[in-house]
């Protein structure tokens, strides 16, 4: 049950990436998407994590691809791009680079890692989930508002200031016309 | 066939899966029945208002109208323009049908919650919830699903290929993102008093008339779910998304026949369902009416079958209100709408529930109650000037750039 789980999630996620990246309509893609958001819910669903899965789809499935999809609409790219085009220089050979350097870093990350829950004894008490699922919440909350308040702060910062950068680099100054 | 899996051989778990799929059949067929009614419930009390006299030829008092309409839309020509995009046309109905459909089954629809019980009812030997799901996250699923709602009207505009639904779907899209966070927050402060998720445990906590979560949570966050619910509803008089005399027919004019019939239902769904949740979080769901040890019994019914009387009871009253607001109040302005949602519901809601969040906390720890809202009361009156303040500058600099509304 819980192989047929895993792969049925899995192949959501990998036809959304593909998706997203093969697809030449930008909506159609932003609808990969969310089947890719929709697949990591299983995911977390499967592992017991019930508040994450449903957090995922309200704020990334609910709120920012909704987001991605109305600067498409507002700004009507919504036309099929030609890809035949390179804006930047040498942007395809960088972004390869790239990728390769996160498939690594991430082969390397998981491979070293895989029982860093098991030794370290870290993550969720599974067992202490019990039949409601308020458990899970009460373990997150003493983990993001106790154990990393300082980290979860900061990132509550890094946010604010991302929005009050847009927002003055969005405005238009009074005279200079655009 | 079954004996494929010697699991499904068993006697004992045929029991749980029938229950399941009665539950689901009924739920199913109690959803489609009630947006029927709901149609004919609407449009009778509209016309009562109005002074006409509404549908009255199919059926008695015009019951089957509805079940006439909805004949007559499957017989329709489904047409597809040429300028849509095919596959996503094709998609948004169901995208905004099922979600209309699925948050209908984390509501507790029934049973026996009087004197501590916490809803359980024994069918055939099996102990269940007269709900369809009690999933671990509670409440939380309603606000998922209804944040996945928006894709379905949003896709509706946008693949049409047309201006006017295009026009609908992206006011849509920015209505419900907005009036999204003002529901949650409320709906934070139901779960506060509650301390649990999960509807049955919310409704199990309101035993009495003075628990109930309208009272409980003080009335504002009652108002904001209400205003914010109609809002993501797209009922008047938040219905910018379709209107008439500026979209033509708003993100599904370009629909025809059974596809708008989905449209259509969901909805109407969409409204029964959400006055059944604004009962569950604050008026008790399935709970009698009952204060200082006297009940409110309704004579003949057995307990377990009360809950789902008073359940029908409280949303009636709901849908009738919701049918009341349509009536009655004008259509907002499309900055109206956005003000009301960003610069009162949401900083209200907040407000609210960090007050709450004060109280608790002051109860937790032994402080005095007065005196830490007190405090509170001030910091948030501070808050609220500063907010002025920010409002009453950006609206300074727009007029100084020469911006006109």
């Amino acid at each position: 049950m819980e192989l047929v789980v895993f792969v049925l999630a899995s192949a959501m996620m990998l036809v959304g990436a593909l998706g997203v990246v093969t697809r030449s309509n930008p909506v159609h893609a932003a609808l990969s998407l969310v089947l890719t958001l929709f697949g990591v819910a299983v995911h977390f669903v499967a592992l017991e994590a019930y508040f994450l899965a449903a957090v995922q789809i309200i704020v990334y499935a609910g709120a920012i691809v909704v987001l991605f999809l109305f600067v498409i609409m507002l700004l009507g790219v919504d036309k099929a791009e030609n890809l035949g085009t390179e804006p930047l220089i040498a942007q395809r050979w960088l972004a390869g680079v790239a990728g390769l350097g996160l498939l690594g870093l991430l082969v390397v990350a998981v491979s070293r890692g895989a029982d860093a829950l098991i030794t370290r004894a870290e993550g969720l008490d599974t067992a202490a989930n019990g039949a409601t699922g308020d458990a899970n919440i009460q373990q997150l909350a003493r983990s993001v508002f106790g154990d990393y308040v300082v980290a979860f702060e900061l990132t509550s910062v890094l946010l604010v200031v991302a929005v009050v950068g847009t927002v003055l680099l969005a405005r238009r100054r009074a005279g200079v016309e655009a | 066939m079954f004996a494929l899996d010697p699991m499904l051989e068993s006697e004992v778990l045929w029991t749980p899966l029938l229950i399941v799929v009665l539950k689901v059949l009924v739920v199913f067929v109690v959803g489609l029945v009630a947006t029927m009614l709901m149609v004919w419930f609407e449009r009778k009390v509209i016309a009562g208002m109005q002074n006409r006299i509404g549908p009255n030829k199919a059926g008695p008092f015009g019951l089957l109208q509805t079940l006439a309409d909805g004949i007559k839309l499957f017989f329709k020509e489904d047409l597809l323009p040429r300028r849509s995009d095919k596959f996503v046309f094709a998609l948004a109905p169901f995208l905004s049908f099922v979600p209309a459909f699925l948050s209908f089954a984390i509501i507790p629809l029934g049973g026996d919650y009087r004197d501590g019980n916490d809803g359980i009812v024994t069918w055939f030997g099996v102990e269940t919830r007269v709900q369809l799901a009690d999933p671990h996250i509670g409440v939380l699923f309603a606000l998922a699903i209804s944040s996945i709602a928006v894709y379905g009207i949003m896709l509706a505009g946008w693949s049409s290929g047309s201006k006017y639904p295009l026009l609908g779907s992206v006011r849509a899209s920015a209505q419900m993102v907005s009036y999204e966070a003002a529901l949650g927050l409320s709906l934070a402060s139901v779960i506060l008093i509650s301390g649990t998720l999960s509807t049955s445990g919310i409704v199990a906590g309101q035993s009495t008339l003075t628990d109930w979560n309208v009272i409980a949570t003080g009335i504002v966050p009652f108002i904001i779910f209400l205003i914010a619910a109609t809002a993501e509803l797209n009922r008047p008089p938040f219905d910018l998304v379709e209107a008439e005399q500026e979209l033509v027919g708003g993100f599904n004019t370009e629909y025809s026949s059974i596809r708008f019939a989905l449209f259509y239902l969901a909805e109407f769904m969409n409204t029964v369902t959400m006055s059944a949740m604004i009962v569950t979080l604050f008026f008790g769901g399935p709970q009698p009416i009952s204060y200082g040890g006297v009940t409110l019994d309704i004579p003949l019914i057995p307990n377990g079958l009360e809950g789902t009387v008073w359940l029908l009871g409280k949303v009636l009253v709901f849908l009738y209100v919701y049918v009341w607001f349509r009536a009655t109040l004008p259509r907002l302005r499309y900055d109206q709408l956005m003000d009301l949602g960003w610069k009162v519901l949401i900083p209200g809601s907040l407000a609210w529930f960090m007050l709450l969040a004060v109280q608790r906390l002051a109860r937790n720890e032994g402080w005095n109650v007065f005196t830490t809202t007190a405090a509170a009361v001030i910091a948030l009156g501070v808050c609220y000037a500063l907010l002025q303040a920010a409002f009453t500058v950006s609206n300074k600099t727009r007029e100084r750039e020469g911006a006109q509304f």
